[in-house]
């Protein structure tokens, strides 16, 4: 089995689903001859040529939105936000149209489609290059939101949300990239959308993380089982929404407490909706408050300082330890 | 070096066949049979008796908030009927008259605007997207339907619609940038109607023409006497040839007149004049059209009879509608209902079930008037 990065996995998942089904076409800013600003989409524009691998003119309403009007056809476009940070220009696209249009139109017209991007700090860069904002699609309806924490589940999970009949954004930690290297099977894998999973079993405390984070919260178990004996379950989401309740109640209801790590600001954040369905489906097994441990509420501070905002294992540790002392 | 003039020039042409006086030319005149010349009147004055009767229907609290067409029915039935059925169209809020003309059921429109989901539906097989109300969110939907059009090698032809205002947002620009670049087969149709609710044109943009921004995405923008049918279709059937012949996209400023108010909601006395809205009265596109078909004899006898009865029979099966069933919400957020929906729905199916059958309607009062808003005689 071949040991890939998340974006030699990423880019598996383009090249056999794109090989599979004529109707998915990429379109986006670099993702052609350049084969992407991180390469995800390398090599696909000389296989496939530049009618399925669009080098589009620099203008994210416009990528976006001609991708509804392809996905409305009956194509399966997938577009490639540059960074996180400038979906602002397509927000209304995703929002208003993308998610929309089953029920505008009864499901006679649906958006089959899926827009990347990269999210996330802790790689040095400028404004708008790593912020972490999937709060604001999760809290869409008729949209999906996927963030997956590894290549091999970056993968299957990409594969499934091409081949979901509803529109997907899909978050890309540009911390994970480079990060590791798994065994990825060169047979197609899929991971069901809206399925969380335990990743280590635990009976003290439910700790919650996805994306770049779950790196935080494996490490935090480490360190809590080593130093104070404790055993955490930790849950890798995998998709923020549709939200899997059902496992992360079924592990509080066994641990009776909760930490939730993100990237994303505190408030408001998906920590809330977390907590708040831990507290909704659980409450009675609950023995302390759930703790966010998520970045301050604060814009992007520059990367001289950005350690002091986004949230690290000793922060998780200590969340953890005042929670399970509660 | 001296500076030198760049090649090639650019020209924006404008375009009228028939006049607000009468005047016919000739030469220009599209060579249309009696059928069509029949059909496109029929079309343009059904559209303004529907627009009239909606008015009415909204001032009674039968409908809800609707976007009046009144002075744009040459604008918007020159251009749609030079598509196939084949062709898609792409509406944006206004083009109640060419929707209808596309296949939309009057009944299905006024359920729309009645606030019931199912009015949004289209037809199996219609290749119409629903009404946008994002001002020029739409357009990008039509040069993705035009680039998946070639990409599957079928000859389709799309048509958007938006106003003037729509020039000035920035998701026009990139869908024209992007249909020139993919030079994809788009029209693009702009009813110049002078307002954007109480912006006139001249402080949305400063360019003399709205047809000369197609210059700068490389492709061809024409002016037309928007109020002229023939001229429109004229234009729109050049526009549709070129695009389906491979020759790309075009931009189409049809220059006419919202005669009425922006929405029901509104009030134009508060922003225009009297003397302004008189002139372009003059420049009605039902008058000289109906004038140019007496001299032909081809004007109906009782056609005005006719389309009102067709319109009351609409309004008959509109207003025959039962009441939606709430539950239908969650059927069309994702293709599949995810738990938490399922858990919603059932949340709301249990009060449902608690309350007990709805009572009968009660017949809805007036509309409350919205603020600022009067009785105006247009």
């Amino acid at each position: 089995m071949p040991r890939l990065n998340m974006v030699k996995a990423l880019n598996l998942a383009l090249h056999q689903e794109m090989e599979r089904d004529p109707d998915i076409v990429i379109i986006g800013e670099d993702v052609g001859v350049d084969g992407g600003v991180f390469r995800v989409t390398d090599d696909l524009h000389r296989r496939f040529g530049g009618q399925r691998v669009i080098d589009s003119p620099l203008a994210e309403a416009a990528i976006v939105g001609t991708s509804i009007g392809m996905a409305l056809y009956g194509l399966k476009p997938i577009c490639e936000i540059q960074f996180s940070g400038f979906a602002f220009q397509c927000f209304h696209q995703i929002e208003n149209h993308a998610a929309r249009y089953r029920m505008r139109t009864q499901s006679r017209f649906h958006c089959q489609m899926v827009i990347r991007m990269p999210y996330g700090g802790g790689v040095r860069a400028l404004e708008h290059h790593s912020e972490s904002e999937e709060q604001f699609y999760a809290h869409i309806p008729g949209l999906k939101m996927v963030i997956p924490s590894g290549p091999r589940n970056a993968r299957a999970l990409l594969v499934s949300a091409i081949r979901d009949p509803d529109p997907v954004v899909f978050f890309e930690a540009k911390a994970l990239y480079h990060a590791g290297r798994e065994e990825v099977p060169e047979e197609v894998e899929t991971l069901p959308i809206g399925q969380a999973q335990v990743v280590r079993p635990g009976r003290d405390l439910t700790l919650v993380a996805y994306g770049a984070m779950l790196r935080v919260a494996r490490e935090a178990a480490e360190v809590l089982a080593a130093e104070d004996g404790v055993e955490c379950e930790v849950i890798d989401l995998l998709t923020l929404s549709p939200l899997d309740r059902a496992t992360l109640v079924a592990s509080v209801q066994k641990t009776g407490r909760a930490v939730v790590v993100h990237e994303a600001p505190r408030s408001f954040g998906p920590g809330a909706e977390i907590a708040a369905s831990i507290m909704e489906g659980a409450f009675l097994s609950l023995e302390a408050p759930v703790r966010r441990v998520a970045a301050w509420d604060v814009p992007y501070v520059g990367f001289a300082r950005e350690k002091a905002v986004l949230p690290d294992v000793a922060r998780v540790v200590d969340a953890c330890r005042e929670t399970l002392a509660f | 070096m001296p500076r030198t003039v760049l090649e090639p020039r650019f020209a924006v042409e404008y375009l009228s066949i028939l006049d607000s006086d009468g005047n016919l030319d000739a030469a220009l005149e599209p060579d249309l049979g009696p059928d069509t010349l029949r059909a496109l009147y029929r079309a343009m004055l059904l559209g303004r008796r529907l627009d009239e009767r909606m008015v009415r229907l909204q001032r009674q609290g039968r409908i809800g908030t609707f976007a009046p067409i009144k002075g744009q029915e040459a604008a918007q039935i020159g251009s749609v009927a030079t598509l196939r059925p084949t062709d898609w169209m792409v509406p944006s809020f206004r083009e109640t008259a060419a929707m209808i003309w596309r296949g939309w059921p009057i009944e299905k429109l006024l359920a729309f605007f009645a606030g019931h989901a199912e009015g949004g539906q289209p037809a199996p097989g219609q290749r119409d997207l629903p009404i946008t109300i994002p001002v020029a969110t739409q357009l990008p939907h039509a040069v993705g339907l035009a680039y998946a059009a070639r990409y599957k090698g079928d000859d389709a032809v799309v048509m958007v619609y938006f106003g003037d205002g729509a020039t000035s947002e920035g998701d026009f620009h990139e869908a024209l940038n992007f249909a020139g670049v993919w030079h994809v087969p788009v029209v693009f149709v702009c009813q110049n109607n002078q307002w954007a609710i109480s912006v006139p044109l001249k402080k949305q943009t400063h360019s003399r023409t709205l047809a000369q921004k197609a210059l700068a995405y490389g492709i061809p923008g024409i002016q037309v006497d928007g109020n002229d049918v023939l001229a429109v279709y004229a234009a729109s059937r050049e526009a549709v040839d070129r695009a389906r012949g491979g020759g790309g996209p075009t931009l189409i400023e049809c220059v006419t007149y919202r005669l009425s108010m922006h929405t029901t909601a509104d009030d134009p006395t508060k922003y225009r004049s009297e003397e302004e809205v008189r002139e372009w009265e003059r420049k009605d596109p039902l008058t000289r059209f109906a004038a140019y078909l007496e001299k032909k004899n081809l004007l109906e006898e009782g056609l005005e009879a006719q389309i009102d009865a067709e319109i009351a029979a609409a309004i008959a099966r509109f207003e025959a509608l039962g009441p939606p069933d709430p539950l239908t919400i969650f059927d069309h957020v994702y293709a599949e209902r995810p738990p938490h929906l399922e858990a919603q729905r059932e949340e709301l199916a249990a009060r449902l079930r608690r309350a007990g059958p709805a009572p009968p309607p009660t017949p809805p009062g007036p509309a409350l008037p919205m603020r600022g808003q009067r009785t105006t005689r247009r």
